[in-house]
């Protein structure tokens, strides 16, 4: 048998999670064939051979020159058909759960998204997978013979291992339907909190903080640390910040040095994107607050007191 | 343009989470304890919301869940959506693909007046379950493009235009209607619910539809909590007296 990774690159670029699914799937299966799309997906071969691929398959073709996911899809459900693995797998990026979901609307199985662990036994594989953020993990069955799931990102470290890394070109027959779906076009940097994902000390607002120009001295504090503004969610749909800015399940995950938290409660949806932080500050008026039960150290107090002194300190103490 | 939205009801905890003693669920039965949408399908509601303001129409929400889910339902039934459709469950989870037949059913059916849908707005990922699937396994099954991880959203002479945010890149996707599109949190600010838009909102109609479970094919079987260390902060001080002992926090972990 052998289990089929879907790597993901962007115009030649791999993705150095795709390496996380090539390890994975070694752990299940010593044949590994890999799946890029598109012509200059055969430049990372060599990459993905350096961590196992056993076959890497190259779909070309017309409409496979940027992303598009039906194509992909369809691409990899060729492969099931003439490949027979066991399982198909990618990491849980956003491009590697669409094209998993496909497939398994393609081949109407089920599809086990941001796995944490998987045990291949065909009719009724078993595995464990995120939710709620990775704050509760579920246990299920997946009756199905071939197993379709991404892993979430960074749950297996990329362990280099020789594989032969064959290089196949094929071209999948795809309708026009397959390539509606496509990028078209690509604008300017996105601010998606990238900047905020890299920092290594993030001064966050929540709802305490109390309007947008509450965030003057947050600003101030980020800067003086070198570091960046954060926000809740309460913040962002009050409009005091962009999205960008917002940490948690459904904003960015971090996990700088510093994490200070003022005025936020500590709600799991945010703890989600900073319990990995390495020292967590809560400012916060109650002491009883949920974030106390992660912080470190807390000030109990109100943050529109406390941030300002904390500039002044923190300016003095750089001098 | 007619368009569905749907939405998921979901627990909430105000701190954190406890299962049921079985393991199977979340415990919803404690005094923190409550419901709630995700933020991807409040984002999904107001897109509707606006679209129909712009371009006619209506909007419908479409919920597969418990009785007590139409509470949720006609939360964004108070922000301008239209009206609902609730396929009611036993309580018992239904697996994703499950899920997306039974809306796709819906869906198929068109508006209660007859119109057929153009556009289906769904969240990226169910805030509880996180199952990144729904929304593509409809498109496949209506024939639909679908696209997925949507922050920025136009119509324009029936082209959706989608803006995703992948990594630090912006992508741009163009697609004719009908469509399926699954959006993510920041897409847009939805709004508050204003009071007169609550009193309006218990006079919108709902339809209620019994749900037919099937087997699950992804079975859920036991739920663990993520081992997390309990730490009780270090309290250094309360109000601006407590300061110099936070910066000497931060020379200590050398953030200056
Ligand atoms: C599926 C889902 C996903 C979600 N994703 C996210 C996400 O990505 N990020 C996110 O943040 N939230 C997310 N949420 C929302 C989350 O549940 C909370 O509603 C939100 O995090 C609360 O924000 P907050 O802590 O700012 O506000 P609150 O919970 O209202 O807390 C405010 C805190 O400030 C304190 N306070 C008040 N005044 C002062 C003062 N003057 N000085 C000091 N302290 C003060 C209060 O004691 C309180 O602890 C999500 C929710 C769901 C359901
Ligand atoms: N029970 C449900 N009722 C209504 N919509 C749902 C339901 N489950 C999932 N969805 C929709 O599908 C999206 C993706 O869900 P999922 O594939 O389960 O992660 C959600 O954000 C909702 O828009």
């Amino acid at each position: 048998m052998t289990v089929l990774v879907i790597a993901d690159h962007d115009r030649g670029v791999l993705d150095p999670t795709s390496l996380q699914a090539v390890t994975a799937a070694r752990a299940l299966d010593p044949q590994v064939d890999v799946l890029v799309v598109g012509a200059d997906g055969a430049g990372v071969a060599g990459e993905l051979a350096a961590y196992g691929a056993s076959t890497v398959h190259v779909a070309t073709g017309d409409g496979l020159s940027d992303y598009a996911p039906q194509a992909a899809a369809r691409a990899a459900v060729e492969l099931v058909g003439s490949l027979n693995p066991s399982a198909v797998v990618a990491v849980g990026t956003p491009r590697g759960n669409e094209v998993l979901a496909h497939v398994a609307a393609i081949l109407d199985v089920p599809f086990a998204a941001e796995c944490a662990q998987v045990t291949l036994s065909p009719g009724a594989h078993a595995i464990v997978r995120n939710r709620w953020g990775g704050n509760v993990l579920e246990t299920s069955t997946v009756h199905s013979d071939l197993l379709v799931a991404s892993y979430t990102a960074h749950t297996v470290k990329a362990e280099a291992a020789a594989g032969a890394g064959t290089v196949v070109e094929f071209a999948p027959a795809l309708s026009p339907a397959d390539t509606v779906v496509r990028v078209v076009d690509r604008a300017g940097e996105a601010s998606s909190g990238v900047g905020l994902a890299e920092a290594r000390v993030i001064v966050s607002g929540g709802r305490g903080v109390g309007s947008a120009e509450g965030f003057a001295p947050l600003d101030e504090l980020a800067e003086l640390l070198g570091g960046a503004v954060g926000c809740s969610r309460v913040v962002t749909s009050n409009g005091w910040r962009p999205h960008a800015e917002q940490v948690g399940q459904t904003g960015t995950k971090v996990a700088p040095d510093l994490y200070i938290a003022a005025g936020i409660s500590g709600a799991t949806q945010h703890i989600a994107g900073m319990r990995t932080s390495k020292t967590i500050v809560a400012i916060n008026t109650d002491k009883d607050a949920p974030i106390m039960g992660y912080a470190h150290y807390a000030i109990v107090g109100d943050v529109s007191t406390i941030l300002p002194a904390l500039v002044a300190a923190t300016r003095a103490a750089k001098e | 343009m007619h368009i569905a939205v749907c939405a998921k009801r979901i627990p909430l905890s105000g701190g954190r989470w406890v299962l049921t003693p079985d393991s199977t669920e979340i415990d919803t039965s404690g005094p923190s304890m409550g419901f709630t949408l995700s933020p991807h399908e409040e984002c999904a509601a107001e897109a509707a919301v606006q679209l129909v303001e712009q371009y006619g129409g209506s909007s419908t929400v479409l919920t597969v869940g418990v009785p007590d889910s139409e509470t949720e339902l006609r939360s964004l039934l108070a922000v301008g959506i239209d009206r609902g459709v609730l396929v009611e469950t036993d309580g018992r989870e239904w697996d994703p693909q499950a899920t997306a037949a039974v809306l796709t059913e819906q869906i198929q059916k068109g508006t209660p007046e007859g119109d057929a849908y153009e556009l289906v707005i769904c969240g990226t990922e169910a805030g509880d379950t996180a199952d990144y699937q729904v929304p593509v396994r409809i498109a496949h099954a209506l024939g639909w493009p679908v696209v997925t991880n949507v922050k920025g959203l136009s119509i324009t002479d029936g082209v959706v235009r989608c803006e995703r945010a992948v990594g630090s890149a912006r992508e741009i996707y163009e697609v004719p209607l009908p469509a399926v599109i699954s959006v993510k949190d920041g897409v847009n600010i939805p709004r508050y619910p204003s009071v007169p838009g609550r009193i309006k909102a218990r006079k919108k109609p709902v339809d209620v539809v019994a749900g037919e479970r099937p087997e699950p094919r992804l079975e859920k079987t036991r739920l663990d909590l993520v081992e997390e260390e309990t730490r009780s902060a270090e309290v250094l001080g309360t109000g601006p007296d407590a300061v110099p002992a936070l910066v000497e926090i931060f020379k200590k972990i050398g953030v200056i």
